[in-house]
């Protein structure tokens, strides 16, 4: 209890230092929110009024404070750029990057375990182990938007390879989920693998090296002169001790696949959090930027507490009290 | 072991492959019929389309207070004025039927047409063409007429429930071009959110950074649009919208680059060209050492090849300029001064050397980084400029910081930008260079240039003052005001089937005339 106590307040802190901190970049970069609504011909009269009217001439202190006292309440504020709450708005584009995120997510959990496991499943050859570290550099190397675009113009532009169309989904064009949710999963798969591709790579490695570090203790070699199968230990010992650094890593990839989406979502045009952002960013719309990015420290923290209850299920050792550093 | 899972892979690929298939049949066949009949059948109404566009639209939708080039020429098509432009250079009446101007051009009649009705359904009357001019030219306290040339209108009455009469404190022979301001019903509170118009189309919804989507109006009063239904598609990214527009998501799209086009799979689209309508130049602070020395600027112009940097940055489509026109505004274009500087090193060595900068000097060329266009302009620039001297060097700025450090700060050296005219005549893009002007953001004065633009706007024929307004133009070019050009090439891709899309003298996308063909 007084662990969940101690995460949940470090949680809130994060959220107010991460607040505090792109409150202040807002406020040191150029543009001005009252000039990017009104634009370049707007007269410095009229820009001032507007300035008036957002709040932007109270001090710098006070409109943090303002923002703080409204977000503890409920209240985000209203959008600069959109006549629209920036909870409507932020609530709009949340499902598709949560479920792109999740999606991802999903693949490098089913993928890179089994993967890893196989990877020292058999005794090591030589030869395919040196071609397999190659491509896993090199997949551990791929840009998400690249693999988007390669993605996209594989499956998404109508090519023909032997005559067969490839095509199995229009870029640009996002079945709603309440339509059609499988065309709108199946659109999502495609940028869910171009994030999940790098991290698949990472946590392959990273398994593998954590396994063969395993299956080199004592404990590994007693068990197989006992006369237990190789695949058996593998399995039944090594797996749970090899998996506790690859929690950590999965949790750190759970935050990690969010900041994947947010860019993949301008390759494939997914109206999710992402493009929100980036748009809000350049018409310096900042009561949204602010929900964004406190969403976004929330969802890390998150990820770190789940990694961490998890690595203590799977290690006693970990679960002594709250006296743990 | 491997193989196992490559097998399963590919299964899956192939079932996906399957399945998408069955789903979407019925919708390609019939695309599919379009495509082969080619282009050259006849008009078919109904149909619905969508069209791709680079950004979002403003936070209002109302077309008084709408700000940016691409809101505007997405609300062209719910919106019209009086009187409004043709693709031929020309005003037609719209919400009126016909207008006088009285011999001193101080007094604009205009008879409203009978049957123009708004999106609401409800008739125009002159009591909302009144209130439509009254808004835009109302002067608060501080706040300036949402339609500056409105400063001029001293009374709007209607004499007779038919007829609005404007009547002007100074003669105006261009007031008809701004006649084109929106009409909009008096009485009515959501013009931001949900706009009501009289045009061919009529607003349906607008999802934020998603799509906008209009429907065709049927109680339009003029010719109907043809397509029951058009989406505007928000897609940013570059290549994602080469991709949407291969892919079928988009079947229209303007305002793409050469690089885009050349992606593009020739079989399945019509490239349509014509020019964005806007002044691309080196802009150069007027007022700011050294270019506040007229030979500095000359020196830039001699050492620059407009011709190349069109080559190099959009394969050679656009239109050379040679001073602040384009030339689709054909009545007052110069197409002499658009060689009046050719490059010539020597000469520009020569012309620094004696303003006193034998060894060149070091330039900072601002330039609005999500302008593609732009940027490459300013990088051939650059390279230009080396060969004289000239350690000319790229800032990169996101596009608020351009307005706020310089256009409204006049805050830089050198900026690469197209200016464009919101309205069709020469004094939205020539006023703005008058001394005193608010938006002259150059610095640029030369009593000789007031004096003509005060000769002009006083001036009552209309060949004259075109003359006038090119002597204007010639004077920008002999005192390298700026380093001129072109007129970017506007690259249009409709998908094969459709047709009818026709470029305007100004920045506006008119989708009434695109049909699909049988």
């Amino acid at each position: 209890m007084r662990y969940a106590a101690r995460k949940l307040l470090t949680l809130l802190f994060t959220m107010v230092i991460v607040s505090l901190l792109t409150f202040a970049a807002f406020s040191l970069i150029p543009g001005d929110p009252a000039t990017a609504r009104l634009g370049m011909d707007a007269a410095p009269e009229e820009v001032a009024a507007l300035r008036e009217a957002m709040g932007l001439n109270r001090p710098l202190g006070v409109r943090y404070l303002s923002w703080l006292a409204g977000f503890f309440t409920g209240d985000l504020g209203s959008s600069y750029s959109y006549s629209s709450s920036v909870s409507a708005l932020v609530g709009q584009k949340l499902p598709a990057t949560l479920a792109l995120s999740l999606l991802s997510f999903s693949l490098v959990v089913l993928i890179s375990i089994p993967l890893g496991v196989r990877s020292v499943g058999r005794a090591a050859r030589r030869r395919t182990d040196a071609a397999r570290t190659a491509v896993n550099q090199l997949l551990m190397a791929l840009p998400p938007f690249f693999t988007g675009i390669l993605l996209t113009w594989l499956f998404g532009t109508g090519l023909r390879v032997f005559g067969v169309r490839l095509q199995l989904f229009v870029p640009g064009r996002l079945p709603a989920f309440s339509v059609h949710p499988g065309g709108f999963l199946l659109y999502l798969l495609f940028p869910a693998v171009a994030v999940a591709v790098p991290r698949i790579a990472m946590t392959v490695r990273m398994l593998h090296s954590t396994l063969l570090r395993e299956m080199n203790q004592d404990y590994v070699r007693t068990s197989i002169s006992r006369g237990s199968d190789r695949a058996g230990v593998l399995y039944r010992h090594v797996l749970k001790n090899a998996m506790v650094p690859v929690v950590a890593f999965l949790a750190q990839t759970m935050a990690e696949v969010v900041a994947g989406s947010i860019v993949v979502e301008q390759v494939f045009s997914v109206p999710g959090l992402g493009r929100l952002l980036l748009g809000s960013i350049g018409s310096r719309d900042w009561p949204v930027v602010q929900a964004i990015v406190v969403i976004l420290a929330f969802w890390v923290v998150l990820a770190g507490t789940v990694g961490d209850l998890i690595a203590q299920r799977l290690d006693p050792r970990l679960r002594l009290g709250g006296d743990r550093r | 072991m491997s193989k196992r899972i490559f097998a399963l892979l590919l299964l899956t690929i192939l079932l996906g492959t399957v399945l998408c298939g069955c789903g979407g049949g019925s919708a390609a066949t019939g695309s599919e019929e379009q495509q082969t009949s080619g282009s050259a059948g006849a008009a078919v109404q109904g149909g619905e389309i969508t069209v791709g566009i680079a950004q979002d639209l403003d936070k209002s939708l109302d077309p008084h207070l709408a700000v940016t080039a691409g809101t505007k020429e997405v609300l062209f098509n719910i919106f019209e004025g009086l009187v409004k432009p043709t693709p031929d250079d020309e005003l037609v009446p719209a919400v009126a039927q016909s207008y006088q101007v009285s011999d001193d051009r101080k007094v604009y009649t205009f008879t409203l047409r009978d049957g123009v009705t708004f999106h609401s359904g409800e008739a125009v009357t002159a009591d909302d063409v009144i209130y439509s001019i009254k808004r835009c030219a109302a002067a608060e306290g501080d706040k300036k007429p949402l339609v500056e040339a409105f400063s001029n209108i001293q009374a709007v009455e209607s004499p007779d429930p038919r007829t609005v009469v404007i009547t002007l404190s100074q003669p105006d022979n261009e007031f008809l071009s701004y006649m084109t301001t929106a009409i909009i019903p008096r009485s009515y509170a959501n013009q931001d959110t949900a706009p009501v118009g009289t045009g061919p189309f009529k607003f349906v919804s607008r999802t934020a950074q998603d799509s906008v989507v209009l429907e065709k109006y049927d109680g339009y009063w003029g010719t109907p649009a043809y397509l029951d239904r058009v989406t505007f598609k928000i897609i940013e990214n570059a290549d994602a919208l080469v991709l949407a527009l291969q892919s079928g998501a988009v079947d229209l799209c303007t305002h793409l680059t050469s690089t885009q086009i050349s992606q593009l799979d020739e079989a399945a689209f019509t490239v349509r060209e014509g020019t964005m309508n806007l002044v691309q130049a080196m802009y150069l602070n007027n007022a700011a050492a050294p270019l506040n020395n007229e030979k500095v600027r000359q020196a830039l112009c001699w050492a620059v090849d407009k011709h190349a940097v069109i080559d190099l940055v959009s394969d050679g489509h656009g239109k050379a300029i040679g001073s602040s026109m384009y030339p689709t505004l054909s009545k007052y274009f110069d197409d002499t001064l658009t060689d009046y500087y050719t490059q010539d090193p020597a000469k520009a060595k020569a012309l620094l050397a004696e303003a006193g900068y034998p060894d060149g000097f070091d330039l900072t060329i601002t330039v609005p980084s999500n302008y593609q266009p732009h940027m490459d302009t300013a990088q051939v620039l650059a390279e230009q400029l080396k060969a004289v001297g000239v350690n000319a060097k790229i800032k990169p700025v996101d596009w608020n910081t351009w307005v706020s450090d310089v256009y409204v700060g006049r805050n830089f050296q050198a900026t690469v930008v197209g200016v464009d005219a919101s309205y069709m005549n020469a004094r939205a893009l020539l006023e703005r260079f008058t001394a005193g002007y608010g938006k002259n953001f150059i610095n640029y004065s030369n009593a000789d240039y007031d004096a003509l633009f005060q000769k002009a706007l006083a001036e009552g024929d209309d060949a004259k003052r075109a003359e006038l307004y090119r002597q204007m133009e010639k004077n920008l070019t002999e005192h390298a005001a700026n380093v001129y050009v072109q007129d970017l090439a506007d690259l249009v891709a409709v998908r094969k089937g459709l047709d009818g899309y026709r470029f305007y003298p100004i920045y506006v996308m008119d989708l009434a005339s695109v049909h699909y063909v049988k």
